[in-house]
């Protein structure tokens, strides 16, 4: 079977800027999958030209085998139905309240009853730990309840693929825990892909199948597999770097 | 009783002492007066000793303190070692002082400079400032461009925006036509809150200023007719010059301070809050969805917003009209032997252009904002100059195609 996403050769880059170059990794069905690397190397624009808001300088994008960057403008929406993403600072649109903000999506997706609709947005609000918080403005939500709400915007037409930029920037550690638990939680029910653009470790351990290190160094990635395997086996030693914190591995306790 | 260390740790920040023999202990007023009355001028003297440079520091380096005095001769040669017996206490102005010494000394040099000598606490904040070496930038890179690579490069600038604004104003005649072909998509609520807030909320402004300038036209005009005795056609003057020129144009400038403003920087904010992109990624095409209902909007509510602007003005200037002698009734019947209908149209046709013009300018800088406050701010101010001046452009042109057509 195809992988779900696999890229093949990409360039990235801001007119002559490169910023990353020669990508190659696949995306399995149901995989986690982290997009990881210091700040500014280049993973949010990675995740900008997964789902089609910036073209690649070079290389492709296929997803179950289709390719997306020869896709024209008028085929993107075929592909980008199936996406959700959650963006940095969640990203709601700040003139409509929670309720309305996943209720664009539903209503836009297919004609259904109000009644319906209704009990969607109470669902997928529940989903992420906002049950009745339909009529609230995202200016009233703190940051985590912001992430969570734009998670459940993402979530709105149980997408194949979910992108989550930075999912626990910001929040305290407990937050982030119980947002990584969502992410796996909603992983393991939904049956859905999930990219997630990070650099913290506890998350990228916490949840991660696989693991993608930008490296801003050589501007390539560094390394590609499961996290835990990559802090202790790395041939590179930015990647043992990054996932150690700086600091070489102690004499092993029992974790 | 606290041991003096700690204490003068507290009270002095980075205050540095010679460490005093274990058990030695000064009670607290006692500390205080020697720190109130030991101030001593801050005081570098560089000295050499056997071929070494010997950096010795001296006194209280103390912000708000006295002036650096800086004594002996400085040669090329790297401090090899620095003396700080008489050192008293310092904050961040001493290591502020060395590090530029270093800097201004080892330009070049990559071995990492000596700092033996100085107290430990100082060490590390030097080593942490001189852990990360200094990024050379060279300033002089733009300035160096020949004169004609600047010329060409403004003139690439001017072209690509002049080349935005066509497109902008291209993909707003296709999402008309898509809006008409009933291809647009975007919430009939957001119409209608744009149809309210470019409405109804200026009403208040619209009246007072509209009102203000019929009032100033009547004053200039009765001033000057009525040394010729004709100060009816004060009414004349008030009625054809608010219903062809200043009703409209005065509307349109209240709107893009007001209106064209808050489309930049609203669209601006959700720019850089990525809303565009969300809208994007979940297939909303963003200029349908934020552009077409300010455009829709602006274009209906100018037309009545120059007709109210039209009639309150003639009110003003009828007010002053009775105050000068030219009964209301009288007023009126002159206004409406000047005014037809044609002249009272030409305001109305002008501001619906005027109309797309603000709301053009407002969202087309909001949607090229880049992705900071200020630049949400530059956004905003770009709108109104540049809708100002394009109403005054457009206001000129029609002139010119009234005057050719005779009207």
């Amino acid at each position: 079977m195809a992988a779900k996403i696999s890229v093949h050769d990409l360039t990235l880059a801001y007119g002559p800027l490169v910023v990353m170059h020669d990508l190659e990794f696949e995306i399995q069905d149901q995989e986690i999958f982290v997009i990881m690397g210091g700040s500014g190397c280049g993973k949010s624009t990675l995740l900008r030209h997964l789902v089609g808001l910036m073209e690649p300088a070079k290389g492709r994008i296929l997803y179950d085998g289709e390719d997306f960057t020869a896709a024209k403008e008028d085929e993107h929406a075929k592909f980008t139905r199936r996406f959700g993403v959650m963006y940095q600072g969640g990203a709601l649109w700040s003139s409509m309240t929670l309720g309305e903000n996943i209720s664009m999506l539903i209503e836009e997706a297919g004609k259904l009853p109000a009644k319906t609709v209704r009990d969607l947005v109470a669902y997928k609000l529940a989903l992420v730990g906002l049950a009745g918080y339909e009529d609230y403005y995202p200016a009233q939500l703190s940051g985590g309840m912001k992430k969570r709400a734009g998670i459940a915007r993402a979530m709105a037409l149980d997408p194949d693929i979910l992108f989550l930029d930075e999912p626990g920037g910001g929040l305290d550690p407990l937050s982030s825990k119980r947002l990584d638990d969502l992410i796996l939680r909603l992983r393991d029910s939904q049956g859905c892909t999930i990219i997630i653009v990070t650099h913290e470790l506890a998350s990228i351990f916490g949840v991660a199948d696989n693991a993608l290190f930008l490296d801003p160094a050589t501007h390539t990635q560094g390394a590609l597999g499961n996290p835990r395997h990559l802090r202790d086996h790395s041939d590179n030693p930015a990647v043992r770097l990054f996932l150690n914190r700086g600091t070489p591995p102690p004499t092993r306790r029992h974790e | 009783m606290l041991c003096a260390n700690d204490l003068r740790h507290e009270i002095s920040g980075f205050r540095q002492t010679a460490p005093l023999p274990e058990g030695f202990f000064i009670s607290e007023p006692e500390l205080q007066i020697m720190t109130a009355t030991d101030v001593q001028p801050p005081h570098a003297i560089w000295r050499q000793d056997g071929g070494v440079q010997i950096l010795e520091l001296a006194g209280d380096w103390r912000r708000g303190g006295a002036e650096v005095v800086v004594s002996g001769m400085a040669t090329e040669q790297p401090i090899t070692r620095y003396q700080t017996d008489a050192l008293g206490s310092f904050d961040s102005i001493l290591p502020a002082f060395l590090l530029a010494n270093l800097r201004s000394l080892a330009k070049g040099e990559d071995a990492a400079p000596s700092l033996e000598g100085l107290p430990a606490n100082l060490r590390g904040l030097l080593e942490l400032a001189l852990a990360v070496p200094e990024e050379i930038v060279d300033q002089n890179v733009a300035d160096k461009s020949p004169a004609m690579m600047r010329l060409g490069k403004l003139s690439l600038r001017v072209w690509s925006s002049a080349t935005n604004v066509v497109e902008f104003v291209g993909q707003c005649s296709l999402a008309l036509v898509r809006l008409l072909t009933g291809r647009a998509r975007f919430r009939s609520k957001d119409l209608w809150v744009c149809v309210q807030e470019c409405g109804v909320e200026a009403l208040p402004i619209v009246t007072l200023i509209s009102f203000l300038i019929g009032m100033i036209l009547a004053f200039v005009g009765n001033a000057q007719l009525a040394n010729f005795g004709a100060n009816l056609l004060v009414a004349d003057l008030v009625s054809i010059a608010m219903v062809r020129e200043m009703g409209v144009v005065m509307t349109a400038i209240i709107m893009s301070g007001r209106t064209g403003a808050a489309f930049a920087a609203h669209i601006g904010s959700m720019k850089s809050n990525e809303e565009i992109d969300a809208l994007r990624t979940s297939g909303f095409d963003p200029f349908d969805f934020l552009v077409l209902p300010r455009l829709l909007a602006l274009i209906l509510m100018m037309p009545l917003l120059t007709v109210y602007s039209n009639v309150v003005g003639i009110l003003g200037g009828m007010m002053v009209g009775s105050f000068v002698g030219i009964p209301a009734v009288l007023f009126w019947n002159e206004t409406l032997l000047s005014i037809t209908l044609t002249t009272s149209s030409l305001g109305v046709i002008k501001s619906v252009f005027f109309g797309a013009v603000i709301a053009i300018s407002g969202c087309m800088q909001g949607m090229r904002a880049g992705k900071s406050s200020a630049a949400v701010g530059e956004a905003t101010t770009h709108a109104i100059v540049a809708a100002i001046t394009w109403i005054v452009v457009l206001d000129s042109a029609f002139a010119a195609i009234f005057t050719l057509l005779g009207i």
